[in-house]
């Protein structure tokens, strides 16, 4: 989870307090290799979360680097704990700055990419010689691409606007679909949901009546029931929800566990626990909105995926291969930096700007105007009648419902980007 | 709505058994030494893990007799070589060290199990509906989770009024150098008050760890509420923490499934209220919102009027 | 502690002492010059003053505060949404004053919670405190339009008000901003301690039954001394805010009170200068040592438990217990003891470090059979031999220090006698 490397040199250095003091300015190695910043929660409630995406970037960036790397450097993955908090990710964004870190990676809590949006601007603007780019692999709130979207701010995931409208077009299909209610976590991205989906769902279906609309404190509730009998008092058949790491599991579980009949329309059950604790309870009654699936690549020819996933999953015991976005963001990286022919943030940054890219489920698109990537979507089913992988050793696995289109999927943004001149 | 309520009355209860379980041994271990253990909730993480650990080996039932004992254990080690040693320097001392403790156990947490949540499950012969009404099903486990408390109060109870053992106990806590001249060996009386009540947090994070989530921000996340629940209910009573346990659960629980803001239940007697002045504006906040808060302003306003909590003898 | 007697003499010698800190704060960024360095000695220099100022409870008026960041905040809180508002245009307010709104916001809020909490002394107190911490941390949630909600308040310390013509946009200048403001306040809460105030927080701290026999009101000391301590920690936080342009919710929480008072109390509740040395350890270890080892909450509670067992008196204290050895020559009659027992502490320490960061690597890292450089060696986590190894280290350097213990604890008793002075020991 850090580096080792120097640690004697720190350890003796900090006998003494005036040798130690100078300690963090030796911090700074040799530009041998492209440095990407991982910056998400490794400890506390959604520690796991955090530690399977660090885990996927490290697998990836092996695979790069035994593939010869980038512009012949190998690329370094170093993973940063900001125990989901906005303040401890600021901190740690100019530590990797004085570190040599060009590019930060972040993807849990849309607060945290806000602030790391904002932060990154103000670095850029107040260091010109040492500039930064933002990937956001995972933070979806519409606001990051839109009012307050950044040149240097790359959104890798579909926004909450772009998986909503995919939702609620497939649920506008859904005719036994008549009472709905909306439990989010109580942040940006949550809210956005709630607000969202309201106007959505009564444009597409003025019918459907919203019988809840609940935030609850992000990964603070332990013991979801009371908001389970209140889903079940409301009589609802569909909730939507967009949480994610340990508050969906211990929701779904409760929900599970108090005998709770809905369909659940979610962002993130298809992996991390989840799976684990929907279990049997959930067949049938579990949808998810994602780019990827495992089963997918039973339906479309990628080998390469293919090999990916059971490499991944055979490495990692209890970890599965779920991010699909990850690999596209190194994989657009990589060709970005090719295409500048450096590794220059603001040369790879303009690089990245309108870029496309070929993937087994279609071509997507780095939009120029806000830096939302499109790319194809797809709602699955959660079912024991599954093609050839279950999840997380569940005896159940996904089953795609439908595609969506890359372009079918865009969202008009609000955002005016400022472009540095140099 | 009548569903609502008695689902609400049952889950309130739950909660309020489980703080009582932990609750329960930081008040003895104040009655009877003085000593506010900050690192009470560690030892119930503790407890959680050493169960999913033995359990991982044997099974459920034989964590449910061990790991307490281990954690209990522990707890005398700490008695003994560290509380004893630091008595001489007072009450902060103590509680000093117990709060640096925390530090230590938490870490060391992460440092045997990893940051990532464990997979601390209910065991298989527990993991059935007791009963369902209105719909919602009554998980088995939670009723052996308020059986287990419900005897712990009562086993408890009678250990300290009936048994010889509980006289020597009270005895040492209100004359220390009367018992010692009977003959009693006053300190390790206190070595065993210790343990006891640590083994007691282990028996709560046997049981809590798998109903909720092993994971090493479980202390963090109990602590607090916990010297609420003890504070509040009187330092030292075992009754007034009971009592405090059952209304701060159901008192939180209520808050989160009756999801009114202030302003709705004025509107439904009538007054409206607008959002637009500061009046207005906290008017609007939802019940869940305060609900969080309100343990904490419960155990500052009792403290504020009446300083030994709802049953406590005496003040501090 | 120090002598009073206010001689030309004593009065040059304490401007000499203030004068020669303010030089080295203005000094120290021409030595270590790099960004991330200026950073964590701007936090030094802001948790400087927030140690100081939670000295005024635990230290000088006895009174153990679980709740202390609530006043850093809140404080912090205030200035940032003054900036916020000159950003806007809302008013117009120079930069380097914004720290006196985090102390005005500070100090409202202690005179508030200080009216209910200073009611009460000892462990209700603390328990008081406690409460208030919790529930104004939770109240963030309630109260979103101020705290932000999870996503905090963050601002533009960037005003172009200000009165010397900086930007404060580079963080050297946010250094010096935050120097002046540490040698002001320092010296601010030292002659504070002069006062009668100070004197009789420390009567009731020391023997609040005899203060208040002797007529003074222990209540109203308290509060007073609460108060103003509560100022202190909003300059501290206002400067916290300028420097992070950013304050969450966790800032009034818990876990930053816990690491006001571990600072404090490593650092000497005793004397003055303590904190300072609580303060600038601290923050050294938790920005270098972060950055090397996970286990650094582990080492820093091991040695807050540590010196809470054998040396209550904090850094400060046990070089004051020094101090009448070295006067008195006898120094010199400590040392082999000293040196004795360094051996076997190096050994355990070194043996404490190896298991603690071979287990992490068992439990955390991406490669747990990855070797892991330590001592200039590289010692693979999985073997067992490595922790056999350490152990042994562990245990053979324990039982040196123990034994070494003896010595060290008869040549104190030799030194103690030849000084006729029993007291000196703290």
């Amino acid at each position: 989870m850090k580096h080792y490397k120097g640690l004697v040199r720190r350890a003796v250095a900090a006998v003494g307090v005036a040798a130690a003091l100078a300690v963090p300015t030796l911090g700074s190695a040799a530009d041998d290799t492209i440095k990407i910043g991982y910056i998400d929660p490794l400890s506390g409630p959604f520690a796991n979360v955090g530690d399977a995406g660090l885990k996927h970037f490290k697998y990836l960036a092996e695979r790069i680097n035994a593939d010869g790397g980038i512009l012949g450097k190998d690329v370094e993955i170093i993973g940063y704990d900001n125990k989901s908090s906005a303040q401890e990710s600021l901190q740690i964004l100019r530590e990797a700055a004085d570190e040599g870190v060009q590019y930060i990676t972040q993807g849990n809590g849309s607060h945290v990419g806000g602030a790391l949006v904002d932060g990154v601007e103000k670095h850029n603007r107040r260091n010109p010689d040492n500039r930064m780019v933002f990937l956001n692999y995972a933070a979806v709130d519409p606001a990051l691409t839109g009012e307050k979207c950044s040149f240097w701010h790359f959104r890798f995931d579909a926004n909450s606007a772009m998986k909503l409208q995919a939702i609620t077009d497939y649920m506008a299909e859904q005719d036994d679909i008549k009472k709905v209610f909306l439990i989010n976590m109580d942040y940006s991205h949550g809210q956005a949901i709630s607000r969202i989906a309201k106007e959505m769902l009564k444009e597409k279906r003025p019918d459907i009546e919203i019988v809840g609309d609940v935030l609850h404190p992000v990964g603070k509730v332990k013991d979801f029931s009371p908001y389970i009998s209140q889903i079940q008092s409301s009589g609802a058949d569909t909730v939507i929800s967009g949480n994610w790491g340990n508050d969906l599991s211990l929701l779904v579980k409760a929900g599970a566990q108090g005998g709770l009949d809905v369909d659940w329309y979610t962002y993130y059950a298809g992996g991390l626990g989840t799976p684990t604790a929907l279990g049997k309870a959930g067949a049938e009654h579990v949808k998810m909105l994602t780019e990827w699936q495992e089963n997918l690549v039973e339906e479309y020819e990628a080998p390469e995926l293919r090999e990916i996933l059971e490499e991944f999953e055979q490495r990692y015991e209890g970890i599965e291969f779920y991010y699909l976005r990850i690999k596209t963001q190194m994989d657009m990286l990589q060709q970005a930096m090719e295409k500048a022919g450096s590794t220059d943030p603001l040369a790879v940054a303009r690089a990245l700007e309108g870029m496309t890219m070929e993937t087994p489920f279609g071509t997507v698109t780095m939009r120029e105007q806000d830096h939302q990537l499109l790319q194809p979507l797809f709602i699955s089913t959660f079912s024991e009648d599954y093609p050839k992988y279950d999840s997380e050793g569940s005896g159940l696995g996904w089953v795609m419902n439908a595609k969506l289109d890359a372009a079918s999927t865009a969202v008009d943004s609000v955002c005016e980007m400022k472009r540095p001149s140099s | 709505m009548l569903e609502s309520i008695v689902f609400s009355v049952l889950n309130g209860l739950l909660y309020g058994m489980l703080l009582f379980m932990l609750a329960s041994g930081l008040t003895l271990i104040f009655g009877m030494m003085g000593v506010l253990n900050f690192a009470h909730a560690s030892f119930y993480m503790l407890g959680a893990y050493c169960a999913y650990t033995i359990s991982s080996y044997t099974n459920f039932w034989v964590a449910l007799i061990l790991a307490p004992l281990f954690v209990g254990f522990l707890g005398a080690l700490t008695e003994r070589f560290g509380l004893r040693n630091v008595h001489k320097h007072g009450h902060v001392a103590e509680l000093l060290l117990t709060f640096g403790l925390v530090y230590v156990i938490d870490e060391l947490v992460v440092l045997i199990w990893g940051q990532i949540p464990v997979n601390y499950a209910i065991p298989p012969s527990l993991d059935f509906t007791l009963f369902t009404l209105f719909g919602t099903s009554f998980p088995a486990y939670r009723a052996f989770i308020l059986f287990v408390a419900v005897a712990m109060f009562v086993a408890i109870y009678l250990l300290l009024v009936r048994t010889r053992v509980g006289m020597i106990i009270r005895a040492a806590l209100s004359h220390p150098e009367m018992v010692g001249a009977l003959g009693h060996d006053v300190p390790r009386i206190f070595t065993l008050v210790f343990a006891f009540g640590t083994g007691l947090a282990g028996l709560a994070g046997v049981m809590a760890g798998n109903y909720y989530i092993t994971e090493p921000g479980m202390a963090f996340s109990m602590g607090p509420i916990v010297f609420v629940v003890v504070v509040f209910g009187g330092l030292g009573s075992l009754g007034g923490a009971l009592a405090a346990s059952l209304i701060i659960g159901l008192v939180t629980t209520f808050a989160v499934s009756l999801n009114y803001s202030v302003a709705d239940l004025l509107a439904a007697v009538g007054l409206g209220l607008d959002g637009e002045n500061i009046a207005g504006g906290l008017a609007h906040i939802d019940l869940s919102r305060i609900g969080q808060m309100l343990p904490y302003l419960m155990m500052v306003l009792i403290l504020i009027f009446r300083p030994r909590g709802l049953m406590g003898a005496r003040e501090s | 502690m120090s002598h009073s007697q206010s001689s030309r003499t004593a009065l040059l010698w304490h401007i000499g002492v203030w004068a020669l800190f303010a030089l080295v704060i203005v000094v120290l960024p021409y030595i270590f010059t790099s960004s991330s360095s200026i950073s964590m000695m701007s936090q030094m220099g802001v948790f400087i003053i927030f140690a100081l100022s939670y000295n005024m409870l635990l230290g000088q008026a006895g009174m153990l505060s679980f709740g202390h960041a609530v006043y850093f905040g809140l404080g912090g809180f205030f200035t940032l949404h003054a900036i916020r508002a000159v950003n806007d245009e809302v008013w117009q307010f120079p930069l380097e004053l914004m720290p006196l709104i985090g102390g005005a916001g500070g100090l409202a809020f202690g005179i508030l919670f200080g009216s209910i909490s200073t009611r009460r002394a000892g462990v209700t107190f603390a328990m008081i405190t406690l409460g208030i911490g919790s529930m104004v941390e939770s109240s963030a949630n309630m109260f979103t339009d101020f705290f932000g909600g999870e996503s905090g308040i963050s601002g533009n310390r960037v005003t172009d008000v200000t009165l010397f013509g900086f930007s404060y946009g580079p963080s050297i200048q946010v250094y010096y901003l935050i120097g002046a403001w540490t040698v002001i306040a320092a010296v601010a809460m030292y002659l504070l301690t002069k006062t009668p105030l100070g004197r009789i927080s420390n009567a009731v701290r020391d023997n609040p039954e005899r203060a208040q026999f002797v007529g003074y009101n222990t209540t109203i000391a308290r509060f007073i001394q609460f108060s103003l301590s509560g100022f202190f920690a909003g300059i501290a936080g206002g400067l916290f805010a300028i420097m992070f342009e950013i304050m969450t919710a966790p800032n009034v929480g818990l876990v930053q009170s816990g690491a006001v008072l571990l600072m404090t109390f490593i650092g000497g509740v005793g004397l003055f200068f303590g904190p300072i040395i609580g303060a600038v350890l601290v923050t050294y270890m938790h920005t270098a040592l972060s950055g090397f080892s996970e286990g650094w909450i582990l080492y820093f509670g091991l040695m807050f438990v540590f010196m809470v067992m054998y040396a209550p008196g904090g850094i400060a204290g046990v070089i004051y217990a020094h101090a009448a050895p070295w006067r008195a020559g006898l120094f010199r009659r400590l040392l082999p003891g000293y040196l004795l027992a360094l051996i076997p502490a190096l050994l355990a320490i070194a043996g404490l470090v190896a298991v603690v960061e071979m287990g992490y690597q068992l439990s955390l890292a991406y490669d747990p059979s990855s070797p892991i450089e330590l001592f200039y060696m590289q010692i693979n986590a999985t073997s067992v031999v490595s922790w056999l190894v350490a152990l042994l280290v562990l245990a053979a350097g324990i039982g040196g220090v123990l034994g070494a213990a003896r010595v060290v604890r008869a040549r104190w008793a030799e030194v103690n006698r030849s000084m006729q002075a029993p007291g000196a020991k703290t």
